[in-house]
C-alpha cells in the first residue's frame, strides 16, 4: 500500500528526514515512536504534502502511484488521511458543513455521486456518537471553542466519516486523559477492518496499550533506527530513548 | 500557500458583457441646460426642475470630499454623459410584450427573468437600465395591497404630492458633494410607498444595470413606510467590463414612520476593474434612513464589486425606542478600494443600534471600515453595539478601521469590538487534507467569517450572495 524509500526531506534549511524507509501492507498498523525532534510530525506532513516540507530525494509510492507528484487534496482523495496533532479552528463554518463538503469531495475524487444531506446526516450522527461527542458538536464551528480532547475526538470522527485507505495519527494521544484516550482508541480500532492501514505516531507507549500495532518503528534523527513487534514499544517504555544515542555511537 | 490564494482570486466577472442596444444618449457635459433638457425628457413638473437646478448650484460651490481612504484620479464631470436610455423605451412600452427583447435577454443573462411566471415567487422587480426603468413586475398584485412600487420618474407624475413631501427630507439636496450631484441629475430609480399598517406581501427589488459607455448612473430611491407598515427591499447592481471608469452616484432615502420597519438589502457587484486597477465603477453612494417612534431600519449590504466604493448607509434614530441596524460584508481584491461603514445618529430616548461589519481584503486591495456612532443629548438610555472584523487573504492587502464615537449623553452606552485575522496556512492545509481544493477552502473560510451578515439577508438572496462571494474569490488563493 505504502512504500517509502530513502526519503530525505527538509523544512526551510534544515534536513529533518534523512533516508527513511518504510513498507506498509493493507490492514497493518505501524507505530512510529521516537524522541522529540526525531521527525515524527514531519513524516505525516511530508506524506500529506504540506507546503514548506520539501522532499530532497527518495520515493514514496501509494497504491502504485507516485505520492510525491500529487497535490495535497489529490492525496487526500486517493485515501490518505492525517489526524492533526493540533487541529485548527475555522470559525463560522459548521462541523457538519465542513465534513459534508469533505466527504463529498472525496466521493467526487473517486467518481462517486455526492451524498444527500439526509444520507450524510445519518452517517455524521452515528460517527458523532461513536466518539462520544454530543450531537450539537455537528452544528458548532469547526473546532471552535473545543477543548483539546474534543478536538482530538473530532479528528477521529472525521476519520470514521472519510473511510481512508491509510490514516496517519499524529500524536492523537497527546493531552488526553485516560477516558478520552480510550474513546479515541476505540474509534480507531473500530476502523481496523483488515484492509485499512494506520501509521500511529506517538511519543508514549500508552496509546499502544489500546491500539495494538503490528509493527513498531523507532525514529531517531530522521531515520528508522530499529523496528520490531509490539514488545519494542514496551522496551522504550522501560528504558526511554537514551539508549539510541549509545547505539549511534557504537 | 499564498500563491494558491492568489491564483484562486484571479478575477472572473460574469456580468461583464455588453448588450447591443440602440440608445439615445446626451453628449457629455453638465450645465443648467443639460439639467433642463433631462427634466424635460422626463416631462417633469416645474418644481422638480427647479429643485434640480438648486441642487446643481449648490454642487458647483462644493468640493469633492478627500477624507476617505481611497485614491483615484480626479473625475472630469464634463466628460460624462448624464442621460442614456434605450431608444425602444421612448414609446413607453405598456407591457412586457412591447419591451425590446434584447433588453429582456440582458436581464435573463444576469439571472433575472422579468416574466412574472418565471420569477422567484414572491419577489417584485424594478429593472433599471442606464437612465430608465425598463419594467416593474407584479404591480397589480402590489396595488391590491395598496403598495406603490414604480419608477420614481413615474411617481413624479402619478403621486407628485407624495414625492414632493418626502424627497430630500432625509438626504437634503446639498447634503454632500455626490448627493448634490445626484439631486441635480438623477434619472431613475424606485419609489416605494407602503400604506399605514400594511405588511408588503412580497419582497421588492430593483436591479440596476449600467450598459452604455461614458455614462454615469445616478439613481434615486425613495421608500416611505407609513405607520406600522413593513417592507423588505433588495437592490442588485452590475455593469459591463470596460477599460474606462464609470461613475455611479446614487441616493437612497428611507422614511420609517412610527412603528414601521424597513429592511434594505444590497448585493453590489458593479464591475471592479481588472487586476491592475484599470476600469471599474466608482461607487459613491449616499444612503440614509429616518426612524420615527418605535421604527426600525435595517441595512444589509454585500459589496463585492466597484473599483472604488464610498458608501455609509446610515440611520437617524429620531423617534424614541427606534432601532437601527447595519450588517455589512465588503470584499475587495485586485486593486479595489472600499471605504464603507455607517452612521448611527441617536437622537431619541432608548434608541438602539447594532453594527456588524465584515471586511475581507485580498490581492493588493484596501478595505476600510468607517463608522460614526453619535449619542445626542436627548438619547437617554441609548445603546450601540459595534463589531468590526477584518479578514486578510495574502500579505499585500490592507484593512483599516476608523471608528468615530461621540456621546453627549452620560446614560448612553456604546460598545465597540474589533478583530483582524488572516486565512491561515493551517486552515488551508486542514481543508485541503480533507480533500477540498484551495478555492473551495478559501470560499468556505470566508463564508464562515461572513455568516452573521448572510443570515440577515432575505433567504432567496443569501444563497446568491454566498455564490457571488465564491465567484469573486475564484483565483484568490495565494
Amino acid at each position: 500500500m505504502l512504500s517509502i524509500k530513502k526519503l530525505h526531506a527538509r523544512v526551510e534549511e534544515t534536513t529533518i528526514l534523512k533516508g527513511l524507509d518504510m513498507e506498509i501492507k493493507p490492514g497493518e498498523v505501524h507505530a512510529v515512536m521516537g524522541p522529540n525532534g526525531a521527525g515524527k510530525s514531519t513524516l505525516g506532513y511530508v506524506l500529506s504534502g504540506r507546503d514548506g516540507y520539501e522532499v530532497e530525494s527518495g520515493t514514496v509510492e501509494f497504491e502504485g502511484k507516485d505520492l510525491l507528484d500529487m497535490e495535497v487534496e489529490e492525496r487526500a482523495q486517493a485515501g490518505l488521511f492525517l489526524a492533526f496533532q493540533y487541529p485548527v479552528e475555522i470559525p463560522g463554518v459548521s462541523n457538519m458543513e465542513f465534513m459534508k463538503e469533505s466527504v463529498n469531495a472525496m466521493r467526487e475524487g473517486r467518481g462517486e455521486t455526492p451524498l444527500s444531506s439526509a444520507e450524510f446526516l445519518k452517517k455524521a450522527k452515528a460517527a458523532c456518537k461513536q466518539v462520544e461527542l454530543p450531537l450539537d458538536f455537528l452544528k458548532r464551528g469547526v473546532n471552535e471553542g473545543f477543548s483539546g480532547g474534543e478536538k482530538k475526538r473530532n479528528e477521529i470522527m472525521q476519520l470514521i466519516l472519510l473511510e481512508p485507505k491509510l490514516a496517519i495519527l499524529d500524536e492523537s494521544d497527546s493531552g488526553l486523559d485516560v477516558d478520552a484516550l480510550q474513546v479515541v482508541a476505540k474509534g480507531v480500532n473500530s476502523q481496523r477492518d483488515g484492509k485499512r492501514s494506520f501509521i500511529v505516531v506517538t511519543h508514549y507507549q500508552r496509546l499502544l496499550d489500546y491500539i495494538e500495532p503490528d509493527y513498531v518503528h523507532i525514529l531517531s534523527n530522521g531515520k528508522i533506527v530499529k523496528s520490531g513487534g509490539p514488545e519494542l514499544a514496551k522496551e522504550v517504555e522501560s528504558s526511554g530513548y537514551a539508549w539510541l544515542k549509545e547505539g549511534e555511537n557504537a | 500557500m499564498s500563491e494558491q490564494i492568489d491564483q484562486a482570486l484571479e478575477r472572473k466577472y460574469d456580468a461583464g458583457f455588453v448588450s447591443e442596444i440602440e440608445s439615445e444618449t446626451f453628449a457629455p457635459g453638465l450645465n443648467e441646460d443639460v439639467i433642463r433638457r433631462l427634466s424635460a425628457m422626463k416631462d417633469e413638473p416645474e418644481w422638480m426642475t427647479e429643485w434640480r437646478l438648486q441642487a446643481y448650484r449648490k454642487w458647483l460651490k462644493m468640493e469633492e470630499p478627500e477624507w476617505a481612504h481611497v485614491d483615484y484620479p480626479k473625475i472630469d464631470y464634463q466628460s460624462i454623459s448624464y442621460y442614456s436610455a434605450p431608444k425602444s423605451m421612448k414609446d413607453k412600452p405598456k407591457s412586457l410584450d412591447e419591451v425590446d427583447p434584447e433588453l429582456l435577454r440582458t436581464y435573463e443573462k444576469l439571472g433575472i427573468p422579468l416574466h412574472e411566471q418565471e420569477m422567484l415567487a414572491g419577489v417584485a422587480v424594478d429593472a433599471v437600465f442606464d437612465s430608465v426603468s425598463v419594467v416593474t413586475t407584479f404591480r397589480e398584485k402590489l396595488e391590491e395591497a395598496g403598495v406603490i412600487f414604480c419608477p420614481i420618474s413615474e411617481a413624479l407624475h402619478k403621486y407628485p404630492d407624495l414625492v414632493k413631501k418626502y424627497l430630500g427630507t432625509v438626504v437634503p439636496k446639498g447634503d454632500n458633494y455626490f448627493a448634490a450631484l445626484n439631486s441635480a441629475v438623477f434619472t431613475d430609480g424606485s419609489f416605494v410607498y407602503i400604506p399605514k399598517g400594511v405588511r408588503c406581501p412580497m419582497e421588492l427589488s430593483t436591479y440596476f444595470r449600467i450598459n452604455e459607455q461614458n455614462t454615469g448612473q445616478f439613481e434615486r430611491t425613495l421608500i416611505v413606510a407609513e405607520e406600522g407598515s413593513h417592507v423588505s427591499y433588495l437592490e442588485g447592481c452590475t455593469a459591463p467590463q470596460r477599460d474606462e471608469n464609470q461613475l455611479h452616484a446614487a441616493v437612497v432615502e428611507l422614511v420609517a414612520l412610527d412603528d414601521a420597519e424597513i429592511k434594505y438589502s444590497t448585493v453590489q457587484n458593479w464591475y471592479p476593474g481588472d487586476e491592475n486597477g484599470k476600469g471599474g465603477i466608482y461607487n459613491f453612494v449616499t444612503k440614509r434612513g429616518l426612524c420615527e417612534k418605535n421604527a426600525k431600519i435595517s441595512w444589509t449590504q454585500v459589496e463585492t464589486g466597484s473599483a472604488v466604493t464610498w458608501k455609509y448607509p446610515s440611520c437617524i434614530l429620531k423617534g424614541d425606542n427606534s432601532v437601527g441596524e447595519f450588517y455589512s460584508v465588503a470584499l475587495t481584491r485586485g486593486k479595489q478600494q472600499a471605504d464603507t461603514g455607517t452612521k448611527m445618529i441617536h437622537l431619541g430616548k432608548n434608541t438602539k443600534s447594532t453594527i456588524i461589519s465584515k471586511g475581507i481584503s485580498a490581492g493588493r486591495s484596501n478595505n476600510a471600515y468607517r463608522g460614526l456612532v453619535r449619542m445626542g443629548p436627548g438619547a437617554e438610555g441609548a445603546r450601540n453595539f459595534t463589531e468590526c472584523d477584518s479578514l486578510l487573504i495574502g500579505d499585500q492587502c490592507g484593512a483599516h478601521t476608523f471608528p468615530y464615537i461621540e456621546s453627549s449623553n452620560p446614560t448612553a452606552i456604546v460598545e465597540h469590538e474589533a478583530t483582524t485575522s488572516k486565512v491561515s496556512d493551517d486552515q488551508l492545509f486542514l481543508c485541503r487534507q480533507r480533500g477540498l481544493d484551495p478555492e473551495k477552502a478559501v470560499s468556505m473560510i470566508v463564508n464562515g467569517f461572513c455568516k452573521e451578515v448572510f443570515r440577515e439577508l432575505p433567504m432567496e438572496f443569501a444563497v446568491e450572495a454566498g455564490k457571488l462571494l465564491e465567484i469573486s474569490l475564484e483565483g484568490s488563493v495565494g
